[in-house]
């Protein structure tokens, strides 16, 4: 359980970094953003208890924001991906992922499954995200290209990250 | 009774998510809304130190265009300096205090984080309340103008960049004095859009954008872009104007903290007009 916890400390700050050292400053275009921190909260466990996703996917923006000087953005759209992943995990996974200790990843649930659960908890981040950055709706077609193609891009970034580091992952059970 | 705990006990995880979700939306809300005062420092120690771990490395890599900005900068200072003209003739010059005062004073700075490519940038510099600076204060870079102080804690400062939805400066054309206010559009950070330009004024590609003397931030004539292309759509009764700024935001590393000495004076009487118009 420690050495667990311990693990996921270390995959957070790993995130952290990568965020704010090297994904932060390749500046592609204004018009992608890529956040791929909220891999993080992608990759809980399944069988993680509810109310724990929903505190760490808190916890999770707050720090971003604190380390990106915004106003509680990234707190709003983590916590609301957390929610929303509850409740998508529920309608879409088996009674057999929720006992023992799989993880939502590629080499558990296939690619398919994967992008599509990644797809869809990553736009609804990055939806909230823009839309709360600007603060309304002017610019309101710049804005939703922005959220595209940042959500492409994050998407991307993170199956190719999971290809590259985690195929030695085996489904066990 | 029992129901109703028995009801917040059932969708406990969604009261969680709620709460959570209307303190962000809370803090959003007042940060938006307000801007202009004090409300949460968000330059905490920690993350500041953290980023001046990595701009004190990243310093490195840049040393060579910064020492080259740097001497550009004080060879045209010195060009400035009475040592480097010719006295024509034999008064000696008088340092008279009742003609001038000072009324603006400049504090050197670091930028520590920065970045160009999101919707609203912020820039972080390494010096705070304890060096004088204090919120809605100018900063400006060798080159031009770069944004306004928003929040100081005691060794940092935040600035919200000119690359900021929320940063509006006042300025004006060189040429012919015509003002209207600079905004950021998102897209370029080499660019920016002049507004409020009224159709009757002539304007020419490459005029000289400086700010204007309404605004108590920045002194008047600072360098901000040249006009790169404008466009009057019909019946419309302003320019579109795009600017080319003089500051590259993302190389900018040496920046000045401008202290307006009579910015108090100013507002103070400023004040009394609006309460004596009422």
């Amino acid at each position: 359980m420690v050495i667990n916890i311990l693990t996921y400390l270390f995959k957070f700050i790993g995130l952290l970094l990568l965020q704010l050292l090297v994904i932060n400053n390749i500046g592609l275009s204004s018009y992608i953003n890529p956040y791929i921190y909220v891999a993080f909260i992608l990759l809980l466990p399944i069988n993680t208890k509810p109310w724990h996703v929903v505190i760490i996917s808190f916890l999770t923006g707050a720090v971003i924001d604190a380390f990106s000087s915004t106003p509680g953005l990234h707190i709003a759209a983590c916590n609301f991906m957390g929610f929303i992943r509850i409740h998508y995990l529920r309608v879409t996974t088996t009674k057999e992922d929720r006992e023992g200790t799989h993880i939502p990843s590629i080499s558990q649930k296939g690619v398919v499954w994967f992008s599509v659960y990644a797809f869809v908890l990553i736009f609804i981040h990055h939806i909230l995200l823009f839309f709360l950055e600007i603060y309304g709706f002017q610019e309101f077609f710049a804005t939703l290209s922005r959220v595209f193609l940042s959500t492409f891009v994050t998407l991307l970034i993170i199956i190719v990250g999971q290809l590259l580091f985690f195929k030695a992952e085996k489904r066990n059970g | 009774m029992r129901n109703l705990i028995f009801f917040i006990y059932k969708y406990y995880v969604f009261f969680i998510f709620f709460i959570l979700e209307v303190l962000a939306f809370v803090i959003i809300y007042r940060f938006n809304n307000y801007q202009k005062a004090n409300f949460v420092n968000y330059t905490t120690g920690v993350t500041s130190s953290f980023y001046t771990a990595v701009s004190n490395t990243n310093e490195y890599f840049s040393l060579r265009g910064v020492n080259d900005s740097l001497q550009a900068e004080n060879a045209r200072l010195r060009s400035q300096l009475l040592t480097s003209y010719y006295k024509n003739n034999f008064v000696p010059t008088q340092v008279n205090d009742t003609v001038y005062k000072q009324q603006y004073d400049y504090i050197p700075a670091q930028v520590v984080s920065n970045s160009v490519t999101k919707r609203n940038n912020y820039i972080t510099l390494n010096r705070g309340k304890l060096h004088g600076i204090t919120p809605e204060m100018g900063v400006i870079s060798e080159n031009g103008i770069v944004g306004i102080v928003m929040n100081v804690s005691d060794h940092y400062s935040t600035v919200l960049s000119l690359l900021n939805n929320n940063c509006k400066i006042s300025a004006k054309i060189e040429k012919n004095g015509a003002f209207g206010s600079l905004v950021w559009e998102g897209d370029n950070p080499r660019f920016a859009a002049l507004k409020d330009v009224n159709k009757h004024v002539p304007l020419m590609t490459n005029d000289v954008v400086i700010t204007s003397n309404f605004s108590t931030i920045f002194p008047e004539g600072i360098a901000i872009g040249r006009i790169y292309s404008h466009t009057l759509d019909a019946g419309d009764n302003f320019h579109t104007i795009k600017v080319e700024l003089n500051t590259d935001f993302s190389t900018v590393s040496t920046v000045y903290v401008i202290q307006n000495l009579l910015k108090k004076e100013q507002q103070q009487l400023e004040a009394t007009i609006v309460r004596s118009g009422n």
